[in-house]
Order: C-alpha cells, then structure tokens, then sequence
C-alpha cells in the first residue's frame, strides 16, 4: 500500500472539511481519531454558521467559509439540519450602553461596503421578527444570510462524501510516527498536546438545550455585547445566545471561561448565563430544559485560528474558538491549498501559525 | 368531584384522584403526536416515558400521567432537614420510620400525589409519626454538596439536608417490537399504575407479557379488577421458572398461593413473548395470534440510579454500590431499595430500615441484617430467572422505532448492528452509545435515554450515558436559580 497523501488527526468538524478539501483535489486521505466521528467540540458547539466582523482577517475568514456552506446547501442531507434562519444582533435598552444602536449602524455600514446585506431593525421590527424579546428593545441588525447547523452529522457528511477512510485508534501521542506525505493536527482543544508550544487554551462553555417549541423562536439572536464576552481574556464571562434548531427547540448560550479543567457543569456560571438569557426572554425560564452540557474552545491570543504549515511535514487546523463551526470549510480549503501549493481565494498570511513565532511571544 | 383539563385543546373532565393521562386513555385521546406523526399515549404510567406530555391548560409538555385532578399546586419552598429521603417507596417509609423512631428529623420527597411507591401506588401507606413528606415532588438536580433541587407543580424546591438516603427504587425495562409505539400498547407496572389513576378496565380483554414476577402481580391485579386476561407470557423457559419457584424464600409463599387464586383459570405461558402488535390485536413468537384492548409488557425492571450517578456515587453492573449500612461511595449519601439490587419488597423494606438505623447511629439487629442478605440472594435468582434470550434482539425491525421521543428506528442505527449503507463503508461503526446518539439523534429526547438505553445495552451491547443535569426535563427556572 503507498502512503496516504494527508493523514488528518481529528474527525471534528475541521479535521473532516480538511479531508474533504483534501480528498475534491485528488490527495488520498486518511483520518484518525481516538473518540468518534464529532465527538469533540464539534458534537458541543451551536452550530451557528455567522459572518463576524471584529477583525478583517476573521470577517475574511467567516464570509468566505459562509459561502462555502451556502454553495453546499444543496448536497447537504436532512440530517445536517441547514437551516438559513439568519442572525440578529439585538440591541438592549440599557441608558449606559444608549450607543448600542450606533454600533448596529456601525456594523450594517460595514458588512454593506463588503457586500454582506443587512437589515437594521427597529424596535417594531425587532417585536415582530421575534415576539418573545423583551419589549421594548433598541432594535437589532438583521443579517439574513447566517445559518444554523447540526455540526456531528456535518462533520459525518463530509467523511462520508469522499468515503474517506476514517479510523478509531487510541490517542495519537507523537505526529512524527505518522507515515504521509502531509500530517494536518486538527485535533481540536487537545493540538497542544500534540504540537507542544502553540499557544492554545481551552476555553469551557455551557449550553442548555429545551424540549421542542416550533415557532418560540425563529433567528439566532446574540446580544451585541457578545463580542466583550468572547474576546476578554480573563475571568469567566456570559452572553446571551439562542438558537431555533431544525428540531424547535431552542439552544441557549454562552458562558466562556478558562482554566477549568472538568467538563462538570458549573451550577453558578449556568445561573449566571440563564439570568443573562432571561433579561432580553422573559418566557425563557418557564420553557422545559431537557439538558446542559459543557464543551471547550480551543482559544488564541488574537482570537485567529492557526492555519498552515508548522514543522517539516506537519499543518495545524487549529485554534478556531467559538467559530470553527462557522470556519471550517475555508479552513479545510486553505490547508489544501497550502498543500498542493495553489493560491488560496483569501489571503492566508493572517491564520498561519507562525505568526506567533516570529515577534509575538509563542506563549501567551 | 372533578376537575376540567384542556389537553392538547380537547376539554376533559377528570374526577378526583384521576390522572388526566388515566382519564384521556380511557377516552381514546392521545396525550402527543410522535415527531414522525404517530399518535401516542403513555407508556410507563409513573413519569418516567415522557409520552404523556401533553399541552396541558395552555402549557406544553406537561406529564399527563403526574397531572391529578383535586391536587392543588403546591408553591416552591426552601426547606432543611437532618435526612432527606427521596423516594417514598417501601425502602423510604421504612428508613423514615427507623431514623425518626431514633430521633432524626426526617423529610420525605416523591414525585407522586402520596405515598407508597410502586407496589403500594394509590395505597397511601402511613408515613411515621413526625415525618414531613413532600408530594409531588421531583428531584432534578444537585448545584452543590448538601442541596438539592426539586420541581413541584411547576414551582422550585431547594432541599439542603445533612444526610441523604436515595430510595428512588426501579422503572421497567422495555424492548422495541414492531407495533410497540401503539397506543394500546403499555407498560406491564404503566398499565396497572394508569389503573390505580382510574383508568377503567373492567371486562377488558388484557395480555400480559415481558418477564418476571411483575407480570403476575399485575395480572392478579387486572383480573381482581374485573379484567379478562387472554394471556399472560414470559419469556424464560418453564424449566428456569420452576426452579426459580422451588428456589423461592419461604415469606414469598403466602404472596405466591394469593397471586394463585386471584389467578384461577389463567394459564401462564413459557418461553413466549409478542412478537408483533397491530390495533387490537397482538402476535407471539409461537405463531399465535389474539386480539386484546390492551397489550402490557415489561421486560423486568432497571434502577433509577440517576440520581445516584449524579452525586458522584460508584455504580457497579448499573447498580449502586452500598456497605453493609447501604452507605454509598459519597460521604453522608445512603442508598435503599431497588437501585442496590431489584429483590422486590422484602429487600427494599430491610434495606431502607437498615439505612434509616445507621443514619440515626443505632445498630441493625442481626436478623435484619440476615434477612437483608437472604433477599440479596433472591435478587440475584431474580436476576438469573429474568435474564433476556437472545432471540428478544431480533424483535426490532427495520421499520421499527427504538427511540421513541426521537422516533429513531432500528435501520438508522443499522451502523450499531453491523450492516452500514455503501457510503459509510469508510467510517467506524457506531458502536457506542455516544456515537449512536450523536449521529441519529438517539435517546436526545425528554426521556433522556431511560426508555432507549436500557433497551440499546440489551439490544448492542452499548453502556448506558452518564445523567447530565437535569435528571429529568425541569423549566429552565430551576437551573437559573439553582444558586444565590
Ligand atoms: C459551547 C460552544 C458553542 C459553540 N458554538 C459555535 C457556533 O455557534 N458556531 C461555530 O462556528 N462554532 C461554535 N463553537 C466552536 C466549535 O464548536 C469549534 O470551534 C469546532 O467544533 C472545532 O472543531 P475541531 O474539529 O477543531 O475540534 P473538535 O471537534 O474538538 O475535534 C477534535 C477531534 O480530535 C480528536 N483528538 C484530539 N486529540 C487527539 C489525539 N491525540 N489523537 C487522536 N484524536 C484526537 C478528538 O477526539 C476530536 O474528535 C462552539 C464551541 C463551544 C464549546
Ligand atoms: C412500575 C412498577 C410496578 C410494580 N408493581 C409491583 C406490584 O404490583 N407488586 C410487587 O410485588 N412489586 C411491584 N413492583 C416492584 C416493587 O416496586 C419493588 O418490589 C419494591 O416495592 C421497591 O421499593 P422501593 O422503595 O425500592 O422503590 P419504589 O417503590 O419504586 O419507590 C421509589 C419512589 O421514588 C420515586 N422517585 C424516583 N426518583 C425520584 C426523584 N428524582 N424525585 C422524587 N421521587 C423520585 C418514585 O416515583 C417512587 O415513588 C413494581 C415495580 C415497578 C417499577
């Protein structure tokens, strides 16, 4: 038997569009993972697929991966759960934070000048969109062309495409006793242990998902705040989150907090996040919780993931936050462009891991 | 006297003492309609199945089987005590009524109207002088040492205790067959537990099936209650059975020669279970086929160790670990009765008095203790005699749902029994249940996986999930307020 082209170390959802992107340019691949097919963050995430813009490089980053799920809607099966519910941006009534419609302004002028549509929402358009907000709001930005997926059966979908070969194996301790032409980490929160150095933290979450409510929602809604939340660096942090699955139920978010080591729910951070939820959903609470459960985000310094080559044969895919749901088909595209040394349609300088070698402090 | 309930937007008088789930199966109105569209009604008639929901006065997913006519709604308390009991089964009454005999204040929660458990559902036994019992009132979740949270008719109950005793017993195992998602289809116990909640049964034709000694309480039951049972079946041979009868302890005989009479001119089955059911109408694996208003099957029982579980104690083969004074591995958390072993009523008694003693600090007389371990041999005789046959796993057809909140059937999870589509033929089979659930949404529902685990570890070989919080679905409230 020759030897695998790229050999991918994790069979979340980026280690899966990685192979896949891999597997469309004719590289044969193979997949190893020690838990299961989107057993990892992928299996805990939201699935939320959303255009961000607190940098260039992650508006970049997030845009192109959006469209590349768009131009993937019609292959998807039911069981990926795509569904183009869009995103809103609401904006609380709070006297101290009065421009936070200046900054819905600010971010519809934004996403507009780089062809993202948006619509500015009024306090009646906010009601009306989503009755079950607290009335009245601010208002809210719109963006219609977000989406909501089920990330388990996404990253099985893209495995199973390619009919890539995928194997369960005990955990990979040492990529160098890998035999490919290419070795891609993207073995999620756990990279670190296998490429020592990268400056990864994990970074635990909690969601909580109810019984099923058809209609109780209809767009992802995330507080504008939401961005403080994700990019503080200390201390644990909430921020209200809600999503309509496929399903109707409603996925409830966010809490971000490092250093923790355990994947036990924390009763007073997920008091904290339900009270922050309820503010802006005041039916929220009596809704029927079915579950809560935790998961870790693999965070940078900067907030980018780590894209590209490491070390002798070695790529990362890695890094990606509370984003690599939304990230990982432009993730799985630049990998294997950098691999089959093709131009990528982004500039791919702002996501290679060496930045963090050259100038910046390795460790964080 | 009666009360009116809107259910599902049909109204519904309910008499006193009824469950609305009773009252709507009596009527033929079905409490849900399954996620691919089938009619459902309940299934385990004690809470636990979650087929019952229904949208109950404008409020969706209420358990039609807890919802009692003449109860009213109880308002959210905080409440401390030396012992907090959970489950007011025979093991709960017995610890309640050792420990406070012994001077402990004593608190007692369960998640019926009134006392007694399963055996003595609808019963309402005495509770020992100085107890404070709880009604309705469910446990469903531990934010931190020392406290619990618990739902009651929709309001919070914050419970903090100094020593704990889970006596919170067993459910009944179900196996997936091709028609068991009907609505005349039932729970060996959900049958007679809806019969206790006034659903009438006089002059219906009943089969009972699965396996163990349940089956024959509860066809004792139906036929004193004017029933006509067309069959009653277990699965294991005739020859385990008559030795697991020779075998029984002496105090099982009175209950034995009573079951007996009750149960003249039926003739119990060996070595048959149904295969099939249609409307009215059940197949056995002998070929015969009989019609019926109500199929009961159960295939013995599971311990409700969630809880347990939850808090941190060891389990060991699905059960809890306990000492000799049925202290678990946690500090100050006893556990009593069926989640230590299923050995019917007499262990679950001698367990929860021998709990209710050691928590007080006085000693267990040695008979106890005697008696205690001679039920622990019974429930492993218990164990051997309602020990599934192979054949029971190639009951599932393709077209045959296995999780039933999430109406996932057996060829979704194919990947689980060995044949996998052309496309998957790269991918590791879904071999656990992790992977099981992730991928076809298996045992995600309301249930949480207490109808389709047990039946997926028979069925694949898969070890049932962990309980995350909540234990059982709770408004959002009691988890945002679980802490100050
Ligand atoms: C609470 C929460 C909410 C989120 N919400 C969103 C959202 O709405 N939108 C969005 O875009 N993103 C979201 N995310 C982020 C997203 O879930 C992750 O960025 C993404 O799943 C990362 O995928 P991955 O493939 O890199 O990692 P993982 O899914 O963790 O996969 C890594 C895999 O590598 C395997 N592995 C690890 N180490 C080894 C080893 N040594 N040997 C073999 N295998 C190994 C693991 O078993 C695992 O399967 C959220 C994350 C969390 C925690
Ligand atoms: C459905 C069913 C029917 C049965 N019928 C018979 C019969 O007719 N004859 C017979 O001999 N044996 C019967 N048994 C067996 C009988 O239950 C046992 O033999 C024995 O009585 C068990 O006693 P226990 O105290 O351990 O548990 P149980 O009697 O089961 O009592 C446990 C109690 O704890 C409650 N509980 C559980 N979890 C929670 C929670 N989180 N919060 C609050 N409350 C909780 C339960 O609702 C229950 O009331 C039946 C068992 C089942 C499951």
């Amino acid at each position: 038997m020759p030897l695998p082209d790229v050999i991918v170390v994790g069979a979340g959802i980026v280690g899966a569009a990685c192979a896949d992107a891999c597997a469309r340019r004719g590289l044969r691949v193979e997949v190893l993972d020690a838990h299961g097919i989107g057993g990892g963050a992928t299996a805990a995430g939201m699935g939320h697929i959303v255009v961000m813009d607190d940098s260039e490089a992650q508006f970049a980053l997030t845009r192109y991966s959006q469209q590349l799920w768009q131009a993937l809607v019609r292959d998807l099966p039911r069981s990926v759960e795509y569904t183009a519910s869009g995103t809103i941006w609401v904006a609380d009534d709070d006297p101290t934070t009065a421009a936070e419609m200046d900054e819905v302004r600010r971010k519809h002028a934004y996403y507009a000048a780089r062809g993202v549509a948006t619509e500015i929402l009024d306090p009646r358009g906010l009601a009306a969109a989503e009755p079950n907000l607290r009335a009245p709001l601010s208002g809210g930005l719109l963006v219609p062309g977000d989406a909501v997926v089920y990330p388990p059966c996404a990253a099985r979908f893209l495995l199973e495409r390619n009919a890539i070969k995928v194997t369960l194996a005990p955990p990979v301790t040492n990529l160098s006793s890998l035999r490919a032409g290419h070795v891609v980490n993207a073995a999620g929160a756990g990279a670190g242990a296998l490429t020592p150095g990268l400056p990864i933290r994990p970074r635990k979450g909690h969601l909580v998902i109810t019984d099923r409510y058809p209609g109780w929602l209809h767009h992802q809604l995330v507080e504008l705040g939401y961005l403080k939340s994700a990019h503080s660096h200390d201390g644990d942090s909430v921020a209200f989150n809600a999503q309509p699955r496929a399903t109707g139920q409603i996925l409830i978010g966010s809490s971000r907090q490092f250093d923790a080591e355990h994947t036990t729910v924390d009763h007073a951070l997920l008091a904290r996040m339900l009270r922050r939820a309820a503010l802006y959903m005041p039916a929220l609470p009596s809704l029927s919780a079915l579950r809560v459960w935790t998961g870790f985000r693999a965070a940078t310094p900067d907030s980018l993931p780590l894209i590209g080559p490491w070390s002798e044969n070695v790529l990362l895919a890695t890094g990606h936050e509370g984003l690599g749901i939304t990230t990982s088909l432009a993730t799985g595209e630049l990998i294997a462009d950098h691999i089959t040394a093709t131009p990528s349609a982004i500039p791919p300088e702002p996501y290679l891991p060496h930045r963090f070698s050259n100038g910046h402090a390795l460790q964080h | 006297m009666a009360m009116r309930f809107n259910i599902n937007g049909t109204p519904l008088e309910v008499p006193d003492g009824h469950s609305l789930a009773a009252e709507a199966l009596a009527h033929g109105i079905p409490t849900r309609r399954s996620v691919s569209g089938e009619s459902r009604g309940p299934l385990c008639g004690m809470g636990v199945c979650f087929e019952c929901r229904a949208t109950v006065d404008g409020v969706a997913h209420q358990l039609a089987c807890q919802t009692f006519a003449g109860i009213p709604a109880a308002p959210g308390a905080s409440i401390a005590t030396d012992l907090l009991i959970i489950g007011a089964g025979p093991a709960g009454l017995a610890a309640a009524a050792a420990a406070s005999a012994n001077g402990v204040s004593v608190t007692m929660a369960d998640d019926n109207p009134t006392p007694g458990g399963q055996i003595w559902r609808g019963n309402n036994p005495p509770i020992a002088n100085g107890v404070q019992f709880l009604p309705l009132t469910r446990v469903v979740d531990a934010p931190q040492p020392g406290e619990l949270i618990a739902t009651r008719t929709g309001a919070i109950v914050r419970l903090h205790y100094k020593r704990l005793l889970l006596a919170t017993g067993a459910r009944e195992r179900f196996l997936p067959f091709p028609g068991w998602t009907l609505p005349h289809v039932l729970g060996a116990g959900g049958l007679q537990a809806l019969v206790k909640a006034g659903l009438p049964i006089a002059k219906k034709r009943i089969v009972i099936a699965g396996t163990g000694p349940l089956l024959v309480a509860v066809a004792a039951y139906m036929r004193d209650h004017g029933a006509s049972i067309v069959a009653l079946c277990d699965q294991a041979s005739a020859s385990a059975q008559a030795k697991f009868l020779t075998q029984l302890p002496f105090s099982k005989w009175g209950q034995g020669i009573s079951l007996a009479r009750s149960l003249r001119g039926v003739r119990p089955r060996a070595g048959t279970w149904p295969v099939a059911a249609g409307l009215g109408s059940v197949a056995f694996n002998d070929g015969r086929t009989v019609s019926c208003d109500y199929l009961a099957v159960g295939y013995h029982l599971v311990p409700n160790t969630e809880l347990a579980q939850l808090l941190g104690c060891a389990t060991q083969n699905g059960f809890v670990v306990v000492n000799d004074r049925q202290q678990t591995t946690v500090a100050d958390v006893y556990c009593a009765g069926e989640p230590t072993a299923i050995g019917g009523i007499d262990l679950a008694q001698a367990e929860g008095e021998i709990a209710g003693l050691a928590i007080a600090g006085a000693a267990a007389p040695r008979a106890l203790l005697d008696r205690r371990d001679q039920f622990r041999r019974f429930a492993e005789r218990l164990a051997r005699v309602t020990e599934l046959r192979p054949e029971l796993r190639r009951l599932p057809q393709p077209e045959t749902i296995i999780c039933r909140c999430e109406d996932v059937t057996q060829s979704q999870l194919a990947g689980a029994s060995g044949t996998r589509s052309e496309a998957a033929q790269g991918l590791p089979p879904m071999n656990n249940w992790r992977a099981a659930k992730l991928h076809t949404r298996c045992g995600m529902g309301p249930c949480q996986g207490r109808t389709c685990a047990p039946a997926l570890e028979f069925l694949y070989g898969f070890a049932p999930p962990p309980p995350r919080p909540p234990i059982f679905p709770a408004p959002i409230a009691t988890l945002e307020e679980s802490l100050p």
